[in-house]
């Protein structure tokens, strides 16, 4: 019996029972439909993480004072929260090879105001690399000058949200001067708006000032909170931070064997924890809703039980006839994997609809991969084999002599 | 008492047992048969309940095989032979009638009679749908072609059973009490079919215990606890169609 032949065969069976097939399509449908769409949950979010530390600064590594403990290390010292100074951030500056930019990192939290207006914030003090590092763009005014930085100038470059909050009669910011602390600063640019991030953090709710007047005039200190640097490629990120650290290592006069007493981060680190993070998250879900579809399978292996049951005497009949066991194996199995694939392609519509229904209404990001797609595809045909593997080897060995009698 | 044989040899029994085993008990249903059925004859096979009728007609169709004995189909020694090689040989030489027709539900008479051609990889699908069309005309339903086997009288479906066992243009019709479920008149139909089928030189073997279809045929083996009790050729066939214009008109088909 050819291909064509047991296909038609198949179509034939399924269409007989047409409600029958279509509930026990209806596991499979589910089934690739919750994978589908928890595959295109965890990949939308998961790119939108990852765009959006990519957003966070371009090639961006992170200095920050003390020795890298990691995740649950204890709790450092204050000494040895004062490891970095301003020498180290002048080195980097000069003598780094792999930076487009540095910045020093000093943040202060207080309360602003303006006018009958006020609103808790907290400032940073940087340089004019900083706008560099996290791609910040100034949408109005101009950002403070390196003369400022000298001068210890009270200046200060806001974003969106600091301009609502003190703003919000539609005064023009530019120009005006508002308060820190009780300390008067003129605001000399706005900031373009950068929106939320993924951890729901507010991107515009920043308050930049020269580093001197944060350290000078605000917090009186002489050590930094973090340097920030740029490296020139996303590849030369491991270079340059080998490269800082053994201009830091000269700088703090560590020997040999002797451990940091500063950490550095990369961008790229960020961003692959999270990732992986929600990799893990996202795998899960698979795994919840996969569940779903071996029920579904077992489902298909109910059902063809059932029928093979029911047609013993066409099976008898198909025998006398001439059917080999080989032929009534392929018949059922055929039907078995129609069943699913059926299902599976229904699955696949339905769970790119509801991906969309879920980026539509809940505003989710969300992205359907091609391999998602074709992995339910193919866990769907191997569903159908696995489960309809053992009705239809039932039906290859009957007795012919007893199925055809059967009543 | 063997008939004298004239023509080639299709079927060739030779000392044929088949004993099944139930628990502890060994079941003889067939104590040594022996005969030859040579081509174009019209045989009935009789004798009464538990005689080895079914067993032995399950032995020429090829779907069971015998405990000893040998058997020839067509010249082919079939005892020795595989599952799939009887499959495959029941496909090519072997015609199957049976008592409750077996026609596939919800399926047309076409596609009924198209089914052991299915099985024969050599026969395309015009020619499978020609030939099929070509055998439900010679059993008189070149008109009820699409019919679906629910819309179709008794008479009717086994015509389309006939068909079918004719499709494939085997060496021997099996018969296993092919009139058991129809009336008088609709079973004189079916005959004058049989009867008109071993005129163009068809083999048929019929497995009946009703003796007056033994008048129609031209060979009468009778069975009785596995063995032949009786094996006569007729030499007063009687025409099943003069019969059948005897019989009361019923408005059954
Ligand atoms: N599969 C089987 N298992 C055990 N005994 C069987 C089997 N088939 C037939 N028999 C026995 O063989 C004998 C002949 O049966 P069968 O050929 O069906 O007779 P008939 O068709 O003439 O009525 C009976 O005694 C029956 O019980
Ligand atoms: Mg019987």
């Amino acid at each position: 019996m050819n291909f064509t032949n047991l296909f038609k065969i198949a179509i034939k069976a399924i269409n007989n029972n047409k409600m029958r097939s279509f509930l026990t399509m209806l596991g499979i449908i589910i089934g690739v439909a919750s994978v589908i769409t928890m595959l295109a949950i965890g990949q939308g979010s998961k790119q939108s993480i990852k765009q959006n530390i990519a957003e966070m600064g371009s090639n961006m590594i992170m200095i920050n004072p003390g020795a890298d403990r990691g995740p649950g290390g204890a709790r450092m010292s204050a000494d040895e929260m004062q490891t970095l100074t301003l020498t180290d951030y002048e080195t980097i500056r000069d003598q780094a090879k792999y930076l487009t930019a540095v910045s020093p990192s000093v943040s202060s939290g207080g309360q602003l105001i303006y006018g009958n207006n006020n609103y808790q914030s907290s400032v940073s003090g940087v340089s004019e690399g900083y706008l560099t590092i996290r791609q910040l763009k100034v949408e109005s005014g101009e950002m403070f000058s390196e003369a400022d930085i000298k001068a210890s100038a009270k200046v200060c470059v806001i974003g969106k949200t600091i301009v609502d909050n003190l703003f919000p009669g539609g005064v023009d910011p530019i120009g005006q001067v508002i308060r820190f602390n009780k300390m008067p600063v003129r605001v000399v640019g706005v900031l373009k708006s950068k929106g939320y991030n993924s951890m729901g953090m507010d991107q515009d709710d920043i308050v930049l000032m020269p580093y001197t007047t944060v350290m000078k005039r605000i917090l009186a200190q002489t050590h930094l909170q973090g340097i920030y640097a740029s490296a020139i490629t996303e590849e030369m990120t491991p270079v340059a931070i080998d490269d800082v650290t053994q201009i830091l290592r000269a700088n703090h006069k560590l020997r040999n064997g002797e451990e940091d007493d500063f950490s550095i981060r990369s961008q790229e680190e960020i961003s692959s924890m999270m990732t992986s993070t929600m990799s893990m998250l996202t795998l899960l879900l698979a795994c919840v809703a996969g569940i779903s579809l071996v029920v579904g399978g077992i489902g298909i292996m109910n059902i063809m039980y059932v029928s093979v049951t029911e047609r013993t005497r066409e099976i008898g009949l198909r025998m006398s006839v001439g059917a080999r066991g080989i032929d009534i194996l392929s018949q059922f199995l055929i039907e078995a994997i129609m069943i699913s694939v059926t299902g599976g392609l229904i699955g696949v519509f339905l769970g790119v609809g509801l991906s969309m229904a879920v980026k539509v209404l809940a505003q989710w990001p969300i992205a359907i991969e091609a391999w998602t797609v074709l992995l339910a595809f193919v866990v769907c045909t191997i569903t159908g084999v696995f489960f309809g593997w053992y009705p239809a080897r039932k039906a290859a060995n009957l007795d012919p002599i007893e199925a055809i009698r059967y009543e | 008492m063997t008939p004298a044989m004239s023509n080639r040899p299709i079927i060739e029994l030779h000392d044929i047992r088949r004993e099944f085993i139930v628990g502890e008990e060994v079941v003889k249903a067939l104590r040594g048969v022996s005969f030859t059925i040579g081509e174009g004859e019209f045989v009935t096979i009789m004798g009464t309940s538990g005689s080895g009728k079914s067993t032995l007609l399950n032995i020429l169709g090829c779907l069971d095989t015998p405990t000893s004995g040998e058997f020839l189909l067509d010249g082919t020694p079939v005892r020795t032979m595989s599952k799939n090689q009887r499959a495959v040989l029941r496909n090519r030489k072997i015609g199957f009638v049976f008592q409750n027709y077996n026609l596939l539900a919800k399926t047309t008479a076409v596609e009924n009679v198209e089914l052991p051609l299915m099985y024969n990889p050599a026969v395309g699908a015009t020619e499978r749908r020609n030939r099929a069309v070509t055998a439900l005309r010679r059993v008189g339903l070149g008109n009820r072609l699409s019919h679906k086997s629910n819309q179709m009288s008794g008479g009717q479906m086994q015509r389309v059973a006939i068909a079918r066992a004719l499709v494939n243009d085997p060496a021997v019709i099996l018969a296993d009490e092919a009139t058991g479920n129809l009336d008088t008149r609709t079973s004189f139909e079916i005959l004058v079919l049989f009867q008109e089928l071993h005129r163009e030189g068809r083999t048929i073997i019929f497995v009946t215990h009703n003796p007056e279809i033994a008048q129609y045929s031209s060979r009468t083996i009778t069975l009785r606890d596995g063995k032949i009790r009786d094996d006569v050729s007729n030499n007063n066939i009687l025409d099943a169609a003069e019969k059948l214009a005897q019989l009361p008109i019923n408005d059954d088909d």
